[in-house]
């Protein structure tokens, strides 16, 4: 069991420490900048970040198949993400900010 | 058996269906799906009232996979709340909105109803992120329905602000459900220790839903949104969606981090709830416009929730129950009079053609009727008996003072004073000599003689709503201390 246990955990750690990352580029993104395309690209690269997390939650390992909730929360999550990115680009365009 | 639970979060989904795919009849279709649904949720209310809690897997999948639906005496309370809240603001929406907008609004309202009753029911910590999100995104669309830039602008923001605080509370999820392996909040509370994944999850969650919350100094979304979306979206607004976010965060540190969170993190709730008391006050006192005022009063009053977070980490065990029923309490007054104060903003504002407070004079002695239920909602704000908020803020205060935590006092204290001085300086235009139509007293007359013809059935639901505020929530509040006896099934 050790000899396999060892390349899982360093997997799910690099995906799910990369997760943590994303998340933390797209917060500082989304505070420092201004124009709505940024912002919008920003919660999409958060929204990522907490994706690789559950992902890498989700590892069980290569004999095992993944646990399938986490996966089901990642597909959803995909889903409402589209869906607030798509309400806000409509938003922006009413707003005139379809150039930047 | 009828599946009540069910039943509250699919008739409203199934109305919006319907209005969308007979946008000719959205508002028939949509007072139908209002009914329905209010009928589903009193029947939670009273089936919980009876004393046990109602839990129910939806399709028969059990957790971990399945969706489970919930109530017991705080959402159960809260839910019938905000149906009732809500039935009234659609019946007011009949009228409010005209034929180009009409086919818009009831979709979504029933889309946000669907997310609201969801929200309150929902046993686990992911469906509590979807429906959080559904809320928000069907918010941030009606507050943005008059098209107006301004509205739009405003929406655009509460719609990032809400999803940099959604993402942040899934992201809490996510860590939770790899330190804990379960979503399930009964589960999750009873697998959680104390430790470094604990709080970290515990900041991420609450700090996101404090963002949603609108808890100084995390405010600065609400005004201009409440202030510019059309006035039964407003209402709605500041009256509900607000409150389900604070619903969330009571909930999960009653049931999910009762073990692990300390003194330190409810005092940082109670400080921000006093900064929020102050300073939404203020700025409620110095608006120029009236639902400005209201949107800063909601800020406020949002303040008074956040400071039973110190008393309720103090109290004792008997105490406790008290505390909880007093917050309650609070908030279900105030949603009952914040939504009661924006349909007669909405009213005013179509009588006059604008609400700058210093020139409502005319039209508020024109509508006596709205007159008077923005005066009881100023009862209600301020805490004048027989209101509930003056029940909840007298244990608020003999419980600081109890326990020695006497230093919260003050801000009650002055946010008291200074609701009064904004209700009065709105209140005060009713009283000013020379009124343009008619007389004061005579209440049939005046009806008749609104400028713009505003039904009576409109002026008919803020009053009764603000009625419900001061006399009922006020004088028959024991029940609510009955119904959260019913906590565990």
């Amino acid at each position: 069991m050790p000899a396999g246990r060892t390349p899982v955990l360093i997997t799910q750690l690099i995906y799910g420490l990369g997760g943590l990352v994303l998340f933390l580029i797209g917060i500082w993104s989304f505070l420092v900048h201004e124009p709505l395309l940024r912002k919008l690209i920003a919660l999409n690269v958060m929204g990522a970040g907490v994706f690789h997390v559950l992902i890498a939650v989700a590892y069980r390992g290569l004999e095992t198949i993944p646990d399938p909730v986490p996966h089901a929360l990642v597909l959803t999550g995909i889903v409402v993400a589209v869906s607030a990115t798509a309400l806000a680009l409509t938003l922006g365009l009413r707003l005139g900010h379809g150039d930047d | 058996m009828i599946d009540w639970l069910a039943l509250a979060v699919a008739l409203p989904l199934l109305g919006a269906v319907g209005a969308v795919m007979l946008p000719g009849r959205a508002p028939a279709i949509g007072l139908a799906g209002a009914v329905l649904t209010t009928s589903a949720a009193l029947s939670v209310g009273l089936l919980v009232a009876q004393g046990t809690a109602l839990r129910s897997d939806l399709g028969g999948w059990g957790a971990p996979l399945g969706i489970a639906l919930a109530a017991d005496g705080l959402s159960a309370a809260l839910l019938v709340m905000a149906n009732l809240v809500a039935l009234c603001i659609s019946v007011y929406a009949l009228d409010y909105f005209g034929a180009g907008s009409r086919r818009h609004f009831w979709p979504l309202w029933l889309l946000l109803w669907a997310a609201l009753n969801g929200l309150f029911l929902a046993a686990d910590l992911f469906n509590l992120y979807v429906t959080l999100e559904l809320l928000g995104i069907s918010a941030a669309a009606l507050g943005a329905l008059t098209g107006r830039p301004e509205a739009v602008g405003a929406n655009l923001r509460y719609l990032l602000v809400g999803l940099l605080g959604s993402m942040t509370y899934l992201l809490g999820v996510a860590l939770l459900y790899a330190g804990l392996g379960t979503l399930d909040l009964k589960l999750a509370a009873a697998a959680l220790t104390p430790g470094p994944l604990a709080w970290t999850v515990f900041a991420l969650m609450v700090g996101g839903l404090l963002l949603k919350a609108a808890l100084f100094p995390l405010h600065f979304w609400l005004p201009p949104a409440h202030a510019q979306a059309p006035a039964p979206v407003s209402a709605a607004l500041s009256a509900l969606v607000v409150k389900a976010a604070f619903y969330l965060v009571l909930r999960l540190w009653v049931d999910l981090f009762g073990a692990v969170t300390d003194g330190g993190a409810a005092t940082l709730l109670g400080a921000l709830g006093t900064g929020a008391v102050v300073w939404g006050s203020w700025r409620a006192f110095r608006a120029e416009r009236l639902k400005l005022l209201a949107a800063y009063s909601t800020v406020a009053q949002v303040g008074y929730l956040f400071l039973f977070f110190p008393l309720l980490a103090e109290a004792p065990a008997t105490q406790r129950q008290d505390l909880l029923g007093a917050v309650l309490l609070l908030a279900l007054t105030h949603g009952f009079a914040k939504a009661g104060l924006f349909l007669s903003a909405g009213l005013l504002q179509k009588a006059a053609g604008h609400d700058r407070i210093a020139d409502l004079g005319p039209s508020i002695q024109g509508l006596p009727a709205v007159a008077l239920a923005i005066g009881l909602a100023g009862v209600a704000l301020v805490g004048l008996p027989p209101s509930g908020t003056f029940i909840a803020k007298w244990v608020l205060l003999s419980s600081a003072i109890g326990s020695g935590q006497w230093w919260w006092a003050p801000a009650v204290v002055l946010g008291t004073l200074l609701a009064s001085a904004y209700v009065f300086r709105v209140l005060a235009n009713a009283f000013e000599r020379g009124p343009r139509h008619g007389s004061l007293h005579d209440a049939r007359g005046e009806l008749a003689a609104a400028p713009v013809s505003i039904g009576r059935l409109a002026q008919a639901v803020p009053l009764l709503m603000t009625l419900i505020a001061v006399a009922v929530l006020g004088l028959e509040a024991e029940p609510l201390w009955d119904l959260l006896q019913a906590r565990s099934p």
